[in-house]
């Protein structure tokens, strides 16, 4: 039986060990004057059955799983003619590989040696050998724990406390989820990046001016010596960052204020809500919106003004992203706004301030961290927003500060590296993990200080 | 014997430690007086304490609950007589930051031992609330649920008849025998609060516990209430924390007056708002403060 | 305070009302600027995608009388679908062109005659041909469809023959084209192609079922995954966590993990899935588990305040009925709780149908021609495809970029109004 088919049968078993329990509940109970008598109702004893049936025999059927590979291939080896096994580990690979499409009768195991039809026989025998044990094993265990538990059921047990503990246990699993996730995140791409920094220095990578990741596959080629310099990578992200909050925050705050002060609750609810489709449009229309509508606009505006605006300038990604921003700031900023107690309003109006005095002068120094905070978790979405740069920016590394020029960004060389063939544990291929790392720990330091910002700011009007 | 409980917190009607306006030339003292202790009691509460983190709601109080007797519990607000209420049976379990010691016996089981399941005794010991609080179920539903889940009917005919005899039990199936299926939140304030005894009487309860049950209702609601506090009385062992002085007068038969987390004076319910023997009671039931 | 300095305040406040006054409607003018320039922008965006898209849902045709000519197809045995599957039908349709335009000759016109014509042409006669054997040796008229360049340039067309946008069309092309036009025989119908098939390098035979498919195997996964965990991790936080330095954590991490931007969850794919645990490239399993990572701090964090809005009254009636811990948060809290969790997981689905960026680190970008039947075949998703066509030179591909785009943006409100919808209809105020 294959793995999928598995699945199917061990989750049979479990329903089969649920009704059998609970069924066992009943019958016990029985014996000793009805349900009530029971330490807990049925339906406890069949979870608790299903639980000792399911758990065990999954939990051995992914330990297999993931060890038989292993074994078996051992084994293989091991039967190899003596000369065979004396090669160097990669070529014991390529040749374990061979083995491997030779016994899947795959076109690429075209070979006709001996000793590989030998072993690939062989890995089929113990590849149809495994599968059948696996399966014995993963059946058998069920019915073994299913029975185990199954007698072990008596009006006194106290299943119900079982169960408890172990939807407990279940749901403190899913809530580790985010743990394993940043823990994933942080091996991924720590590891190939202290691999990518072993063959590039950190200090080459971090300050370097040039940067081209084509390396030469000759040596007489002509196309670069792969130079890893991530400065202008940093410059062109904070360049089109830049110009987005240049977009973004003054258009986002005066609109929350605007929302949260002055407009009549019916405009605040319509226009509210407007404004946030604009958040919820995927990022990779506004990339073709940039690159097919807004940047051919601003090149034809540029040349009509004697401007040489290049087709994939940093203004056009820049623009797009701050409309993006804009509902992310507004309704951050509203969030702080509205948190601001009226009484602080009050305090100003009645001293014959005009609103907008009050707003300036009180409320927003009020909101001030608040809006901070906001801003900075813009900020970081727009050093991480991909999509829209791809499509739009530029893909050679300028260190310019000009907005009309092509640059390109962290996001963009990741991408551009990693989509599509790569040649594994090249520099060029490791580099994008480098820059990924360098990205996650910006973004993670701006999220973290803005996440407390905001939080001080929540618990002092609470 | 000393039970430590740790459980996630909730912002609910714990009674705050806060000073009221006592008088201030009235000692305290230490001993209860009156008659804290019965003959056959159902409940027997000894030493008992209580923390909410640093500070302490109840001091050392001692008392006992007689069978099918009804014991109200008066005092001023924040007298520590709700919490002390919620301890009988382990409501305070889910108030991370409290901590109560002492002995709590119901028929010779200790409430507090750590091996005690939770579920056993509330299924023993039931509680009624201050605000009405129906599931958002049918009124079947929420008289079904105690017993579906303690198992205690095995068949639809079994149910039906619990449901029908709670509710008969607590003056409302001539209300609702048309509408069971309809939504026990959309019965009025008082109903609801019926429904609520109802729904504790269904799991037979030995004792069932009122933390002030009317303190939402209106007069005429208040009124049914108390009757039928008074016609439970037959069957279960009840004990009422109330702020209406004149409610503990028609409803019980012993009093228990709190002060500031004490204990101060329990007698025969007559007697306390006759003749109080502590300058305390007597200063609180002639309101000079409340 | 005299009398003399209450003057001098009153004339000094006076002196300034009136520039505090144009302050204050300036200040006005910023805010209902700064709102005026969001939603011009969101009109911008839709007349802009909505104009450049909209055409791509009718495709032109052509009306061709085809003789089945059993000698052309080289069929000596209708009754053998081998033969059937294998016949020459591009003769077919190159005999009934050529037939229309008797004086074309020359290899170079006679290409560039049949070039007016989609080469899925054969596909479309061979799927009538097997569907009715009886057609065979029989003449009757085909609507077929024709070459992009053709169909941009009846679209650009006015309706005199003016303007029309020749693209890569020669001279002979267009008086073919014009010839076809005047007879009548050409006309723009609805584009079921676009619907019903997967991706092709020709414009006029490519179509978003596959990628449709592709995104809806990947939120498949996401939601068997992301609601199931998010929810349990929502009610361990709300419910059951203990007030601790581990749960805190658990806490920090779910608010960072909310605003990691999507690109690094798609390297955590990459080399976890795809690296570590050798899953294939470019299956929606892979895309979904990304996405589920992606979506989880955003169900949770919805999840947890929909738990919070509970009131803990219900709590307490279930504790003192004796209900058990677990009964009292499976019975009464997550049913309460359902419709705010249901928004939120809503809200987090349509936010991964628009993701892209993990996508394309997970390989999902591949050229996949065949509509994906399940969640281990190699598949696109929407905006993938989207991103893949708006790369394509072809005129035609841009307004396919605009319509898969005006599809997803059709997604995406149907999900966001059906959360609203949840929300006002099952939301319970206490």
């Amino acid at each position: 039986m294959d793995t999928s088919m598995l699945l199917v049968v061990g989750l049979l078993m479990t329903a089969i060990a649920y009704i059998a329990g609970r069924g066992r509940s009943i019958s016990v109970a029985s014996g000793v004057g009805g349900v009530k008598n029971l330490n807990s109702l049925p339906f406890y004893y069949g979870a608790l059955t299903a639980l000792w049936c399911g758990i065990p025999s999954f939990l051995l059927l992914a330990i297999w799983a993931i060890f038989d590979d292993y074994f078996i291939s051992q084994i293989v080896v091991q039967e190899l003619p003596e000369h065979v096994k004396n090669m160097s580990e990669s070529e014991l690979g390529l040749l374990m590989n061979t083995v491997v499409n030779t016994a899947q009768n795959s076109s690429l195991g075209l070979s006709s040696e001996p000793h590989i039809l030998q072993a690939a026989e062989r890995l089929r025998g113990l590849e149809q050998t495994n599968q059948m044990a696996m399966t014995v094993a993963f059946i058998s265990a069920g019915i073994i724990m299913m029975m185990a538990t199954w007698l072990r059921i008596k009006s006194n047990m106290p299943a119900r406390v079982h169960v408890e503990h172990a939807f407990k246990w279940l749901l403190l699993g899913s809530a580790c989820v985010a743990i394993f996730t940043t823990v994933g995140i942080v091996l991924s791409v720590l590891f190939e990046s202290l691999r990518f920094f072993q063959s590039v220095p950190v200090t080459d990578f971090l300050f370097g001016l040039q940067w081209s990741p084509q390396m030469a596959i000759r040596a007489d080629q002509v196309g670069g010596s792969g130079a890893f310099g991530a400065v202008p990578l940093f410059a062109g992200t904070m360049l089109i960052s830049m110009i987005a909050m240049l977009i973004a925050v003054p258009t986002g705050l005066m609109a929350a204020i605007y929302l949260a002060e002055y407009a009549h609750p019916k405009v605040r609810s319509t226009i509210k809500p407007v404004l946030e489709v604009l958040a919820g449009v995927p990022t990779v229309v506004y990339g073709f919106f940039a690159a097919l509508t807004v940047a051919p606009v601003l090149r034809d505006t540029g040349s009509l003004i004697g401007l040489d605006v290049s087709s994939e300038s940093a203004l056009a990604a820049g623009l797009v992203m701050g409309v993006m921003i804009i509902p992310f700031v507004s309704s951050l900023s509203d969030d702080v706004i509205t948190a601001v107690p009226q009484s602080l309003r009050d305090g100003s109006f009645g001293l014959g301030a005009t609103h907008s005095e009050t707003i300036k002068k009180v409320v927003i120094p009020a909101a001030l961290p608040g809006i901070v905070g906001g801003v900075l978790l813009a900020v970081s979405r727009a050093i991480g927003e991909t999509m829209i740069v791809v499509m739009a920016a530029g893909l050679a590394a300028h260190l310019t500060m000009n907005p009309l020029e092509s640059v390109t960004t962290v996001t963009v060389q990741i991408v551009k590296t990693l989509v599509g063939d790569q040649e594994f544990n090249s520099p060029k291929t490791l580099s994008a993990f480098a820059l990924g790392l360098m990205l996650f720990t910006v973004t993670l330091v701006l999220n973290f200080i803005a996440l407390q910002v905001v939080k001080k700011y929540r618990e002092q009007y609470e | 014997m000393e039970a430590v409980i740790q459980k996630k917190s909730e912002k609910q009607g714990i009674d705050e430690v806060m000073p009221s306006n006592e008088p201030q030339d009235i000692q305290v003292g230490d001993k209860t007086v009156g008659k804290p202790f019965a003959d056959n009691p159902k409940m027997a509460m000894r030493n008992v304490n209580v923390h909410y983190g640093d500070k302490q709601a109840i001091f050392d109080v001692n008392l006992d609950i007689a069978k099918n007797e009804v014991i109200a519990m008066i005092g001023p607000s924040g007298c520590g007589k709700s919490t002390f209420l919620r301890c009988l049976n382990r409501m305070n379990d889910t108030i991370e930051s409290c901590r109560v010691t002492g002995q709590f016996i119901l028929d010779d089981q200790d409430i507090y031992h750590p091996k005690q399941d939770i579920v056993p005794l509330r299924a023993r010991v039931g509680m009624v609330f201050q605000k009405p609080n129906p599931f958002p179920k049918s009124i079947y539903e929420n008289v079904a649920y105690g017993p579906k889940i303690h198992g205690l009917a095995s068949r639809r005919v079994e149910l039906d008849e619990i449901v029908e005899v709670s509710l008969r039990k607590a003056g409302l199936w001539e209300e609702v025998k048309d509408r069971l299926h309809s939504a026990g939140t959309g019965l009025s304030g008082g109903q609801q609060q019926r429904l609520c005894i109802a729904r504790s009487i269904a799991v037979s309860p030995e004792v069932i516990l009122m933390d002030e049950p009317c303190s939402a209702l209106d007069p005429i609601a208040t009124a049914k209430i108390e009757e039928l506090i008074a016609e439970l009385k037959q069957n279960f062992t009840i004990a009422i924390v109330t702020h209406s002085m004149q409610q503990a007068a028609r409803v019980s038969d012993r009093t228990a007056y709190f002060h500031l987390g004490k204990l101060i004076e329990v007698n025969d319910t007559k007697r306390v708002f006759t003749n109080p023997e502590h300058d305390l009671t007597e200063a609180y039931i002639t309101g000079r403060f409340g | 305070m005299n009398k003399s300095s209450q003057n001098v305040t009153l004339e000094k406040v006076n002196q300034s009302l009136a520039r505090r006054y144009r302050a204050e409607k300036r200040f006005r003018a910023y805010g209902i600027g700064a709102i005026l320039f969001g939603i011009t922008c969101l009109v911008v965006l839709f007349t802009d995608i909505i104009g450049k898209g909209h055409s791509a849902f009718f495709q032109t045709h052509v009306y061709l009388e085809v003789t089945m000519d059993s000698d052309t197809l080289y069929i000596d045995d209708p009754t053998d679908p081998q033969q059937i599957a294998g016949a020459d039908y591009l003769a077919v349709v190159r005999a009934s062109l050529s037939e229309r335009f008797p004086d074309v000759s020359g290899r170079r016109d006679k290409r560039a005659l049949y070039a007016l014509i989609s080469n899925g042409a054969d596909f479309e006669l061979r799927k009538k041909l097997e569907a009715d054997p009886q057609l065979l040796g029989k003449t009757f008229g085909v609507w077929f469809l024709v070459d992009d360049d053709v169909d941009t340039y009846f679209k650009s067309r006015s309706d005199d023959g003016e303007g029309g946008f020749d693209g890569r069309l020669n001279e002979k092309q267009i008086t073919w084209v014009e010839s076809l036009i005047n007879e009548g025989v050409m006309e723009s119908r609805f584009n079921t192609t676009f619907f019903t098939s997967g991706d092709s390098r020709e414009p006029e035979q490519a179509g978003i079922k596959g990628a449709i498919m592709g995104s809806l195997f990947t939120l498949l996964v996401t939601i068997a995954l992301s609601f199931p965990i998010g929810v349990a991790a929502a009610v361990y936080l709300e419910e059951y966590a203990p007030r601790n330095r581990f749960t805190e954590f658990i806490e920090i991490n779910i608010n960072n993990l909310a605003a990691v931007p999507s690109i690094i969850f798609g390297l955590l794919g990459l080399s976890i899935f795809i690296g570590f645990f050798e899953m294939h490239r470019s299956i929606p399993l892979v895309g979904g588990l990304v996405l589920t990572l992606m979506t989880l701090p955003t169900i949770i964090i919805s999840s947890r305040a929909a738990l919070k809005a509970v009131p803990p009254s219900i709590r307490d009636a279930a504790y003192g009925l004796g209900a058990s811990k677990m009964q009292v948060v499976v019975h009464h809290v997550i049913p309460l709780a359902m419709p705010g969790m249901l928004t939120g997981a809503i809200i987090g689905l349509a936010q991964a149908l628009g993701e892209t960026a993990p996508l394309l680190m997970i390989g999902m970008v591949a050229f996949v021609v065949d509509i994906p039947g399940g969640i281990t075949d190699p598949a696109t998703a929407l905006p993938v495809q989207i991103f893949l066509w708006s790369d394509s030179p072809e005129r035609a591909f841009v307004e396919r970029t605009s319509a898969a785009i005006m599809v997803l943006l059709v997604f995406l409100i149907s999900m966001n109004t059906l959360a609203i919808w949840l929300r006002k209809r099952l939301e319970r105020r206490w």
